[in-house]
């Protein structure tokens, strides 16, 4: 019990500014296109240009891009960078050590971070969808970025280039819940250097790139749908069967 | 006496003779009849009585699905997450094997909260049914601990925090505990250690107890014969052919209602299994897709959904509650005193009983942690309890005063809410609650003695209510 209450307690000095564990930022909806192959081949090909160089996918393997349409080759042509065979797992070759240093943490391994990242607030897809375009210039963190969903993270905003660099405007203002008391408050983000996409053109990149992820954290997930249909009305129809034998047994039982 | 084995006439079907052959040599036939083909039950079972087979079908689900799953799973700190993605990307179907083992733990749960309800409504446990009650409270002892070491397997890390709150909960035992702590943990931390014997516990030592308490269960059961929902004892009123008038044989009408009922668990089964195997962060937690991690406390450990009840009276028990519960154990004692017929020595031993745990919850005796271990133990053993309890002149609901369906209602109510609130961050108002839900939670068994005669009963049939299907 005390136990519990002391963990508690120590977590409740992480700074997390102005915005309570409970709350949080708002996080926007990812629109689903996990069933989109398209989307599925940009978002694989986003995460092996931007995320693979620090992080890790230690669970899946080169080879499975084949469920999301592409050929063995096309994977060894533009999916292949460090001399991996196409069998092989996604690792990475930064050490945790030198992370750490260049960092102040290790970057997690992706391979489930859509799942991981679930919650009451909304699904991983959200959350991931949501904190990738967050990032604004803050001049006072090692990388020069800050995030809105996920304040103070050790990672730079690696789509910069694609998004373009924001500014943060936070202004003091009267907290909701307690009447007279200011708290410094997100007021929207200003753009100071347009990037190479549009607002429309970003999300929608990053849309596929959390399609991706999603689909990475459970390869296998659309077909377990697409049998479960044929599952459950086969033992459906079953029941039916079921209930009326036993029913023409029952009719004996006075 | 010689061995003399029963002979076919010499055109009799091969099946027939090899079947001879076996029941001259092991009781077979016998076996099947005794159990099962001419096993009487009676006819008026409801929904209520599928639950019981519906668990041993569960039983057998995890048992082959975890075979497969320990195929490929490597019990080390180091390569146990690895090895579950491992099963779920690259074992053909593994991830089919993993779903159905997740989602049977708790399916298991659900049908066994549902098979004590029903033998809470129908009065399952009386005499003669008691010992059926204690093996079916042990099975629930091992099914829990089953639960709790494999959950650690999967070494995320609400498996690797869930383990180091629990077993931390030892440590608050006076004396021993700390040791005892180190001896489950086999380290100082949950660590290696703990991941492999938690494992063998898991794999073979359980499964082994729980197949045995379940065979007893069952033979237990077939010793005295089923109760039913009207509480009335079919052997009482037997056939010309020796059966009870209100029974049939088990089959063919219980196997074939048996197997519609498990066609439509499989559908409900196969409907989480493939569209929802997470259930909303319910089955498969949220937070257990993250690699444990000592160095990183989850900011909200929460135990799986099925321990919540217990876990609330363990929280709502704080050092304030310990004077509830003072008052409400001389509360209880005078209540022993003044209007029970136990013999002095028993009444002793609970005054004695009381006073020790008096002086224990005092500011200078046991802190209020170990006094919610023993809150949280309690609320569970306190189901053993049962048939000792309920005094009630009638079995079946049925026949009861029509206030006591409230009461188990309220009982249910609070139950809920128990588990409910255990899912939740703790709030002031929350655990007020909880400790309102634990009075009424020990309320409903330790006043049952009493208020299960309290009432005007309703007349007992003495045939059972059937209509014609």
């Amino acid at each position: 019990m005390k136990l519990i209450k002391k963990m508690i307690a120590v977590l409740a000095f992480v700074p997390v500014f102005a915005l309570a564990n409970e709350g949080g930022y708002p996080l926007d909806h990812a629109e689903n296109r996990t069933t989109d192959l398209p989307a599925l081949q940009n978002g694989a090909k986003l995460f092996v240009n931007y995320c693979l160089n620090c992080h890790s996918a230690s669970a899946m393997r080169y080879n499975r891009l084949r469920d999301i349409g592409l050929t063995e080759d096309q994977i060894k042509a533009n999916l292949l960078f460090t001399g991996d065979k196409v069998g092989d797992l996604m690792k990475n070759t930064m050490s945790a050590k030198d992370a750490k240093a260049w960092f102040g943490a290790v970057p997690p391994d992706l391979s489930v971070i859509a799942r991981a990242k679930a919650s009451g607030a909304g699904s991983g897809a959200d959350w991931l969808y949501t904190y990738l375009r967050t990032y604004y210039k803050d001049d006072s963190r090692p990388t020069g970025w800050n995030n809105m969903v996920f304040p103070n993270v050790g990672m730079p905003h690696v789509l910069w280039e694609l998004q373009g660099v924001r500014n943060a405007k936070f202004v003091e203002a009267e907290d909701p819940h307690e009447h007279g008391k200011m708290v410094h408050t997100f007021a929207g983000f200003e753009t100071v250097s347009k990037g190479k996409l549009s607002e429309t053109e970003f999300d929608s990149e990053v849309t596929d790139l959390v399609a991706y992820l999603q689909w990475m954290g459970e390869p296998s997930q659309n077909n377990r749908k697409r049998l479960g249909v044929f599952v459950v009305l086969f033992l459906a129809v079953l029941s039916v069967l079921a209930w009326r034998l036993n029913a023409s047994y029952w009719k004996e039982v006075k | 006496m010689a061995f003399v084995e029963k002979k076919l006439p010499a055109d009799a079907p091969v099946a027939a003779k090899a079947l001879n052959w076996v029941d001259s040599r092991f009781p077979l036939t016998k076996l099947w009849n005794d159990q099962w083909g001419n096993y009487y039950a009676p006819k008026n079972f409801n929904f209520w009585y599928i639950f019981g087979s519906l668990a041993m079908l569960v039983l057998v689900i995890q048992i082959v699905t975890g075979i497969f799953l320990v195929m490929h799973y490597k019990p080390d700190a180091t390569l146990a997450f690895a090895s579950v993605e491992y099963i779920m990307r690259d074992v053909p179907w593994g991830w089919l094997v993993r779903y159905m083992h997740s989602t049977g733990a708790s399916a298991f749960f659900i049908i066994v909260y549902l098979h004590m309800t029903r033998a809470l409504l129908y009065g399952s446990y009386r005499k003669p049914r008691e010992l059926i009650w204690l093996f079916g409270f042990a099975i629930f002892l091992c099914l829990m601990g089953e639960a709790f070491m494999g959950y650690l397997l999967p070494w995320g890390q609400m498996s690797y925090w869930g383990a180091q709150v629990i077993v931390n909960l030892f440590g608050a035992i006076p004396f021993i505990g700390p040791d005892l702590s180190l001896w489950i943990r086999g380290d100082y931390v949950v660590s290696d250690a703990t991941l492999n014997r938690f494992f063998a516990f898991h794999v073979i030592a359980i499964p082994l107890i729980l197949l045995g308490l379940v065979a007893a269960h069952l033979i237990a059961l077939h010793e005295v014969g089923s109760n039913n929902p009207d509480g009335i004892e079919v052997k009482d009123n037997l056939g010309p052919d020796g059966h009870p008038v209100d029974s049939i044989p088990s089959h063919p009408y219980y196997s074939v209602h048996d197997i519609f009922g498990v066609t439509v668990f499989l559908v409900i089964f196969s409907a989480v299994v493939f569209f929802a195997p997470e259930m909303g962060g319910y089955f498969l937690e949220y937070n257990n897709f993250i690699p444990a991690d000592s160095l990183k406390t989850p900011p909200h450990i929460a135990p799986t959904w099925y321990f919540t009840p217990f876990y609330s009276i363990l929280r709502a028990t704080t050092t304030e509650f310990l004077y509830v519960v003072m008052a409400a154990v001389v509360g209880y004692v005078s209540l022993v005193y003044l209007k029970s017929k136990l013999p002095a020595i028993v009444k002793a031993g609970i005054a004695a009983l009381g006073l020790l745990m008096i002086i224990g919850m005092m500011p200078f005796g046991l802190e209020a942690k170990f006094w919610g271990v023993v809150l949280f133990g309690s609320s569970v053993v306190i189901l053993g309890a049962l048939p000792w309890l309920d005094q009630s002149p009638a079995k079946s609901i049925r026949y009861r005063p029509e206030w006591h369906k409230y009461m188990f209602l309220l009982f249910g109510f609070a139950f809920v809410t128990l588990g409910y609130l255990g899912i939740q961050p703790p709030s002031p108002g929350r655990e007020r609650l909880s400790q309102v839900c634990t009075v009424i939670y020990f309320g409903f068994f330790l006043l049952m003695p009493w208020w299960s005669t309290m009432g005007t009963f309703k007349p007992v049939p003495k045939r059972v209510t059937f209509s014609a299907h």
